[in-house]
């Protein structure tokens, strides 16, 4: 701060107050609501504290779901997004990782080729080939399967790019001393790159974490049985329950649940998650 | 920027190249190209008979009225939800960068809903505004003012782009803090002893060199509320009431799987693949540049 000028800073406080508020209004609303019977949401009145029904509305949908969307349980559907959740973040950081090592590090044919079809990825995500790309999984057999939820989406340009950026400043002695001192190729990778890399994949790891959990349009195309909904793609599901309101505790029980793993992944690893999404997009 | 020492393993190279290029060539290229082809083809639903039809598949899109009109639903609802979050974002990224004390926990407890899927933020909106039991639909009422989103489509379009710019806020907020604090606090000091005051330096200094951020972020916003607003869309008012909230990315997934118009979504996708492909353009463009001011 340059100078002191007491109203400016009180007017700050109350701005970025005001701000917080607005963040976590929406969230309290629905904590609020999932705690309640369906009775009290129905009266008309929106009560504005929690509730008693904590525990009930929140086993109920964890075991076994919403009756009027099909009952599937939340708790499944919150292990599969778990699981593609993992296989997107893992699945994109270690193909990446080793195409970018392989572009920066060697010399061969097609080298700039590879690295421009890597780029127009960038350019087409799936929401602009919804259409074909679910033709092309359903002919490989893949649809209700993780792999058909997580493979389609793990080719990544952003990670690739981030991961030839952090190589190219990596010291070319050490490349020089690894060699005259013996190591190979591989042993050098593991050896010398993957443990300069650690804090680079760990805050990629957080960012395609979320981008993972968060997957809406291509699990609602390629699920259709049940034991794949994700909890994301299931919320949908409770809301457009046909010819009635939907169940709003539940639902609201379902939108914390679905929100709180990679809200606490990025509150828990906030400093990793902002080098993340900043690095990410240099 | 080339690294002098280098391996001269091909096979290895190749093998470690693969997994990313068969992936990309499957499931990126393979179905772009599709879409390209299906688009210049007349295919009835059944998939017996087909076309070639040159570019009539185009033509028909960009004269039929609906098409347009979605198309100009989705820029006013581009440009609402990135000024709107800009601005929000901006105005709280200014107010956090001059406090010295509790910044950090203001960041925290600002940044969260960027961990939102937008289908769920879509959801907690939908409840907020429901005509009947949410909270700010009666307020409104108390206002004097009828909300039901399920009824108007101005109503519609106004929950998505809250619940779009909302969860957006959160990312923006990031970006503009990160170069906020990146400007030189000599300038900053230099011109308050000039005797410029807060919001003239804000406006002569501050804003100026935050135009390679705003620039960035500009383009990342058009392209978020052009392609990562599905889920709000889909989960909530399903493209309704009429046709009020149909963008341009809900209208492909619509035609294509409920309509079971081929030729017709493959046009779309085309279009939107321009779309995307100009931005893309643009921003790697100004990034190299660096958007000196």
């Amino acid at each position: 701060m340059v100078e002191n000028r007491p109203w400016l800073t009180a007017l700050s406080h109350i701005v970025l107050s005001l701000g917080v508020l607005i963040t976590a209004l929406p969230i309290w609303i629905t904590f609020v609501a999932s705690t309640h019977p369906v009775e009290v949401l129905m009266s008309g009145r929106t009560p504005l504290w929690p509730g008693d029904h904590f525990l009930q509305n929140y086993t109920t949908i964890l075991g076994s779901g919403m009756e009027a969307a099909g009952g599937v349980p939340v708790g499944m559907m919150m292990w599969n997004s778990l699981v593609m959740a993992l296989m997107i973040a893992v699945g994109k950081i270690a193909i990446s990782i080793i195409a970018a090592y392989a572009i920066v590090y060697f010399r061969f044919p097609l080298r700039m080729t590879c690295f421009w079809i890597i780029f127009i990825t960038l350019m087409l995500p799936v929401e602009v080939r919804i259409l074909p790309t679910f033709a092309v999984v359903a002919d490989l057999g893949m649809l209700n399967s993780y792999w058909g939820l997580s493979v389609p989406l793990i080719a990544s340009a952003t990670a690739t790019f981030l991961f030839r950026q952090f190589f190219l400043t990596v010291p070319e002695e050490l490349a020089e001393a690894a060699r005259i001192d013996g190591a190979g190729p591989l042993k050098f990778f593991r050896d010398i790159l993957l443990p300069l890399s650690r804090t680079n994949i760990a805050a990629l790891f957080v960012i395609l974490f979320i981008y993972g959990w968060n997957q809406y349009l291509w699990p609602l195309l390629v699920t259709t049985d049940e034991s794949y909904y994700t909890i994301v793609m299931g919320i949908q599901r409770m809301v457009a329950v046909p010819d009635s309101e939907p169940v709003w505790h539940e639902v609201m029980a379902t939108s914390m649940l679905a929100m709180l793993p990679p809200v606490l992944v990025v509150i828990f690893m906030q400093r990793l998650f902002v080098k993340g999404l900043i690095e990410q997009e240099k | 920027m080339e690294k002098r020492v280098t391996f001269s393993r091909r096979g290895l190279a190749f093998a470690l190249v693969a997994p990313q290029i068969v992936i990309t060539l499957v499931f990126f290229i393979w179905p772009a190209s599709q879409a390209l082809y299906q688009s210049v083809l007349l295919e009835d639903a059944f998939g017996l008979s087909r076309k070639f039809v040159w570019f009539d598949n185009f033509t028909s899109l960009f004269s039929d009225s609906i098409y347009l009109a979605s198309f100009g639903r989705t820029i006013g609802f581009s440009v609402a939800t990135t000024a709107l979050s800009l601005g929000i974002a901006l105005l709280l990224a200014a107010m956090a960068d001059r406090i010295i004390k509790g910044a950090t926990t203001y960041r925290t407890l600002v940044i969260w809903p960027y961990a939102i899927a937008p289908a769920v933020a879509g959801v907690l909106w939908f409840f907020m505004f429901n005509p009947s039991i949410g909270i700010l639909a009666y307020m409104l009422k108390a206002l004097g003012y009828d909300w039901n989103h399920y009824l108007d489509g101005s109503d519609a379009m106004i929950l998505i782009i809250l619940a779009a710019a909302w969860k957006q806020v959160s990312y923006n907020f990031l970006f503009f803090l990160a170069g906020l604090q990146a400007i030189p606090r000599s300038l900053i000091e230099a011109a308050a002893i000039d005797g410029a005051g807060p919001f003239k330096r804000f406006r002569t200094i501050v804003f100026p060199l935050l135009s390679p951020t705003t620039f960035f972020l500009l383009v990342v916003n058009i392209v978020y509320a052009f392609f990562d607003t599905f889920g709000i869309v889909h989960a909530t008012t399903s493209g309704g009431p009429a046709q009020a909230t149909t963008i341009l990315v809900y209208k492909v997934f619509s035609d294509g799987f409920i309509g079971l118009d081929l030729g017709g979504s493959a046009a779309q996708s085309v279009v939107l693949m321009a779309i995307v492909i100009g931005l893309t353009v643009v921003q790697f463009r100004y990034i190299e540049r660096k958007v000196a001011y």
